[in-house]
């Protein structure tokens, strides 16, 4: 019954995203235009909101911290820091080379970030998301600053602020490798339900530990720097999806997997189709209309943890 | 078996054991004792293939857990480690089939399911098994991993301070189940970490003192509570009463 309701939710949501826009599909050529814009800006907004929310989860389990997403370990923003070093230095770059020194310079900012929150007491589960908040203002006012001296500041506000208006068939595709880096994690999903339960148990249970948690953090790094790149960052997807499928269904990720990686797109998608609306014909874009939604989810994250002691 | 050579460990700057010699033989339950910060988890982490020595070495049934795959380590030792602070909302039964995890990684088998059934019911786990762990009480959550380590199926199960969080009649009745556990032929090797002096007096076997890194006496249960040597273990001094032919240690 569920299953059903979630599928109807989602084709309902799909059927608004492929049917709004300024141009009417059943005048001219509306096959077409379903086919070069709707169509590639519904998959991407699916794609990317799939992969930000199991990036979310995967961060989640690695540092054992529920409140913490990779938009709050600063891995967007070094991401941008590599996007830009390479703008500069070889702006002619294939998107391939583009990507993969994102990717890697957002695995460095998320090692920065793990090896301060080695040093935050665990005690306070607040306090590693405001670690990380702050430690990712500081790589973000850097970019900021680089940017500006560098008359990037138009890239630097794409990559920020992600929308979809700009996705056209050929221009999104780069997104598919999310779908990719799904399966993989689907195929690691017990490893990393197990680096949730701490080094030691993990370890004990027969887990390379170091390697699995390496891994997991490329996957995010590289999933990060995919949606970045080809629609820009938004932020608290990450932390929205897999809380609320957590406290649904629990913390089995090769159960919840696919239910995170939906759900992750269909706020994303909804966050888009909203944007779309409130002000027809022109649009707001999507992470600030779910920037807001999210803001207030998490708001609602603090304070309906159930059993704050044991938990966070 | 497991056996230490010399072994010593040393973390950052600061050592945390030194030359231990230790042998304990497989079968019943082995209690480690001694004041806080004397090295028990070292020592547990050390055996268990989690903390390499930094000199000496350790064997447990002949085999060197640092050079072991980690499956085969997994295989032969089980380690709970204190208090775990675990933030999962993972059903009993799920994390108790983690526990099957060195042996099938990733796809259970009948044998494993029929294994985890068994570990939730001999820690009386059956009624909570769909429970998500955040919502079971300390000692619920505590059993809940225990039985884990149970399903691990390893001949050594290495416990540390399992009877923290329980009160009274839940710590009697997990070390009465680990008792039970380690008799017998297929009888697991329990190491158990207890602060309780008593639990350790009326269920151990064997007891093994640590202090200041160090082995200070290693003993069958009843000739190691002694007041001398408890005093000098604990730098506090006790009182050892008989009840029913068993020691009972007051701390005066």
């Amino acid at each position: 019954m569920t299953r059903l309701l979630i599928a109807a939710a989602l084709a309902g949501l799909i059927g608004l995203s492929l049917g709004i826009g300024a141009a009417s599909l059943f005048e001219g050529d509306g096959g077409w235009l379903l086919l070069v814009s709707r169509l590639p800006r519904t998959l991407a907004a699916l794609l990317a909101g799939a992969g930000l929310a199991l990036a979310g989860v995967v961060v989640q389990l690695v540092v054992q911290n529920r409140l913490v997403e990779p938009s709050l370990t600063g891995t967007p923003e070094s991401a941008m820091l590599g996007m830009l070093a390479v703008t500069l230095i070889a702006p002619g770059a294939a998107i391939a080379l583009k990507m993969g020194v994102a990717a890697a310079a957002g695995l460095v900012g998320m090692a920065g970030f793990l090896a301060l929150a080695a040093r935050v007491p665990r005690a306070d589960p607040m306090l590693l998301p405001i670690v990380g908040m702050i430690y990712a203002a500081i790589i973000g006012a850097v970019c900021t600053w680089i940017a500006w001296a560098t008359d990037l500041m138009q890239f630097l506000g794409a990559w920020r602020l992600g929308e979809f208006s700009g996705v056209m068939q050929g221009r999104y595709e780069w997104l598919w490798g999310i779908a990719a880096l799904a399966v993989v994690l689907y195929v690691l999903a017990d490893r990393i339900t197990l680096l949730g339960l701490g080094a030691a148990q993990a370890r004990s249970l027969g887990l390379d530990y170091g390697q699995t948690r390496v891994l997991g953090l490329v996957i995010v790094a590289a999933i990060t720097a995919l949606v970045m790149v080809t629609v820009g960052n938004f932020p608290f997807v990450g932390l929205v999806a897999p809380n609320l499928v957590s406290r649904w269904k629990g913390d089995n990720l090769r159960a919840n997997l696919p239910l995170i990686a939906l759900g992750g797109g269909a706020l994303v998608l909804g966050a888009d189709v909203i944007g779309r609306i409130v002000r027809y014909p022109f649009e707001i874009p999507a992470a600030t209309i779910f920037s807001v939604f999210g803001a207030a989810v998490f708001l609602w994250l603090l304070n309906a943890r159930p059993g704050r002691r044991a938990h966070g | 078996m497991i056996e230490t050579r010399a072994l010593a460990y040393r973390a950052g700057q600061t050592d945390i054991l030194h030359g231990i010699d230790l042998t304990i033989p497989r079968g019943g339950i082995t209690a480690l004792i001694g004041p806080n910060g004397a090295g028990k988890s070292s020592l547990l982490h050390c055996v268990s293939g989690l903390n390499q020595p930094s000199e000496g070495s350790v064997t447990i049934d002949g085999l060197d857990p640092y050079a072991a795959s980690s499956r085969e380590r997994a295989r032969t030792v089980a380690l709970l480690q204190q208090s775990p602070t675990v933030v999962s909302r993972l059903k009993v039964a799920e994390l108790v089939g983690f526990g099957r995890w060195p042996h099938h990684r990733g796809r259970p088998t009948t044998e494993d399911n029929d294994k985890t059934r068994a570990a939730l019911a001999a820690f009386a786990l059956d009624d909570l098994a769909d429970r998500s762990l955040e919502t079971l009480s300390g000692g619920q959550r505590q059993r809940a991993f225990i039985a884990m380590a149970y399903a691990q199926d390893t001949p050594w199960m290495l416990l540390d301070e399992p009877l923290n969080a329980l009160d009274p009649r839940h710590a009697r009745d997990l070390m009465a189940r680990l008792h039970g556990l380690s008799r017998g032929e297929q009888g697991r090797s329990i190491v158990i970490v207890l602060h309780d002096i008593n639990a350790a007096a009326g269920w151990a076997d064997r007891i093994v003192a640590m202090k200041d890194g160090r082995v200070f006496a290693h003993e069958e249960s009843a000739a190691l509570l002694t007041p001398e040597t408890l005093r000098e273990v604990f730098d506090t001094p006790f009182q050892v009463l008989r009840h029913e032919g068993r020691p009972v240690v007051v701390a005066r």
